[in-house]
């Protein structure tokens, strides 16, 4: 009578995103402020481009799309993942989610992906806005880059999903896991190239900030819809972006699963 | 005798609302200690970025290193009296709309804007506003030599001016909660927009800059009061940031007015 495992798992997962998506376009004013609250590569892109920084190997043009692009790679990665799971543990609702046969963290990519469907209008409507003000910068990645930018996008979606999540199990052992959130948010910020592009770096820093995840989660996959060069004298290359992101993958989810586990054997010896 | 009367409740009403803060506050020493890393990692991140422009020979707006310094010295100032008065009390107007608790503000025998906007304080916000402070005139120091008293006297007059144009763009913004109920996150937006701040206006293009000036005046946060202390601004630029904090104080206040009209309760 059962069907395959993985189409019964696509279609709870559909389930659950048109639900969540039914919820989300509610409140569209509200994701309409929260994308506005992403202006900050915006606001570096105009000192950047005033300040016409030599030896930064990027034209105005370019400069232009490479913050465009962070920008909107920023739109579709954002994870809040920690603030709701801390508000459902307190509040009590995770008990009931971690009865059901679903795994709680579900529940929650769907609720971000279908917000991100949301948030799709309103960055459309920014880009063409960036584009009409700024008619020099319009360039079209072609086809290819355009695919490979969009998967990147997915990936640096799933490295922030799994880093903040790891911040989210230790709601099991702390009440207050947004705090830490916090401490995380300030090197995403300087490091993943949302305020500076990693062209900029001293090359130290440049090979630092490149063993950490933050890169990979803007500035490869902005680079990668901007049409950037990559490869030989690049920061990064094709081949080699990838690979990263497949390795923080491959370490960070082990990781989630064992912690979740440990958190939940925990959270239930609490109730008890 | 009236007014003195009037001034002290209100006085004596603070120390009640902020003794019973910081007692509640310092139950969470961990997460003051986790703000204090966040503030000294974000200021350190923020003059990481500046010094990514000076190491090239790039003069942000024609702002010597250490006069940008002063700027953000502005800047780490103003945030950390956000994070120690205006986050805390401006972001519970959306829950008082949505919980109804707004009724209760309105009926208590005190100003409601004084309580809505001073009920409680942060003490970990503390830090970072001295910090900036410190930072602001250790920079203006090695860019100057010497401070002039007289400077300092009208950076501490323009900087309170900033402190209220900055408080009055939060509370309108805040109040807009009485009609959309759910903006919340409306506050943010204007956090995201202020981080321009960080930057003298100069190094903006010519249509940014008339934006930060007019506008959004920010401006008048961060850039006029580094002028003042680096003794290159005029008093007339002291007192046009004296006008807009008065006149942003003058249009929160209406907008409230105008928000009460339009408020119908809780459950009407």
């Amino acid at each position: 009578m059962r069907g395959p495992r993985l189409p019964t798992w696509l279609r709870r997962h559909g389930v659950l995103w048109s639900v969540q998506f039914a919820y989300m376009a509610e409140y569209r004013v509200e994701i309409a402020l929260w994308a506005l609250s992403g202006v900050l590569p915006f606001i570096m892109l105009a000192v950047w481009s005033t300040a016409a920084v030599p030896d930064l190997g990027l034209s105005s043009a370019a400069l232009g799309r490479y913050f465009l692009s962070a920008f909107v790679v920023r739109q579709f990665t954002v994870v809040w993942v920690v603030w709701q799971f801390e508000e459902d543990s307190i509040q009590g609702r995770l008990s009931p989610y971690l009865l059901q046969p679903l795994h709680p963290l579900w529940r929650y990519v769907a609720a971000h992906q279908a917000e991100q469907a949301t948030r799709l209008p309103f960055v459309m409507l920014i880009i063409t806005v960036f584009f009409l003000l700024q008619p020099a910068s319009f360039g079209w990645p072609g086809v290819p880059r355009l695919l490979l930018g969009l998967l990147a996008v997915g990936l640096a979606f799933a490295i922030n999903f799994l880093l903040q999540s790891l911040i989210a199990c230790l709601c099991f052992w702390t009440e207050r896991a947004s705090a830490l959130e916090r401490l995380l948010t300030i090197p995403y910020l300087f490091l993943s190239g949302l305020v500076a592009p990693l062209q900029a770096f001293p090359p130290p820093l440049q090979h630092l900030a490149l063993h950490t995840p933050f890169p990979y989660l803007i500035a490869f996959p902005a680079q990668l819809l901007a049409a950037e060069p990559m490869g030989a004298g690049q920061v990064f290359s094709l081949a080699g972006g990838f690979a990263a992101m497949g390795l923080w993958i491959a370490l960070l989810l082990p990781l989630l699963v064992l912690l979740w586990r440990r958190g939940v054997r925990r959270y239930g010896a609490m109730g008890a | 005798m009236l007014g003195s009367c009037w001034l002290g409740r209100y006085l004596r009403t603070l120390r009640r609302f902020w003794g019973t803060a910081l007692a509640s506050q310092l139950e969470y020493q961990l997460n003051a200690l986790i703000e204090l890393v966040a503030m000294l990692a974000s200021l350190g991140g923020s003059l990481l970025v500046l010094w990514l422009f000076y190491r090239q020979g790039v003069e942000l707006g024609g702002w010597s290193w250490h006069g940008a310094l002063v700027v953000l010295g502005a800047y780490t100032c103003l945030n950390g009296l956000t994070s120690t008065l205006l986050q805390p009390n401006l972001s519970r107007i959306v829950t008082h709309v949505q919980e109804g608790t707004l009724d209760f503000v309105l009926l208590k025998p005190i100003d409601s804007q004084f309580w809505l906007s001073l009920r409680t304080v942060s003490p970990a916000g503390l830090p970072e506003l001295l910090l900036g402070l410190a930072l602001m005139l250790w920079a203006a120091v090695a860019d100057q030599g010497r401070l002039n008293p007289q400077a300092v006297l009208a950076t501490a007059l323009v900087l309170g001016a900033a402190a209220l144009t900055l408080y009055s763009l939060w509370f309108v913004l805040a109040t807009t909660a009485i009609w959309f109920v759910k903006t919340w996150n409306a506050t943010e937006v204007l956090r995201a927009a202020l981080s321009a701040g960080r930057y003298p206006i100069s190094a903006f293009p010519a249509g940014l800059r008339l934006l930060f000036t007019l506008v959004l005046p920010v401006a008048f946060l961060t850039t006029v009061p580094a002028e003042v202390l680096l003794g290159r601004s005029s008093g007339a630029w002291v007192l046009a940031s004296a006008g807009v904090a008065l006149t942003m104080l003058t249009i929160s206040r209406l907008f409230w007015r105008l928000a009460l009209r339009y408020y119908t309760s809780a459950s009407s």
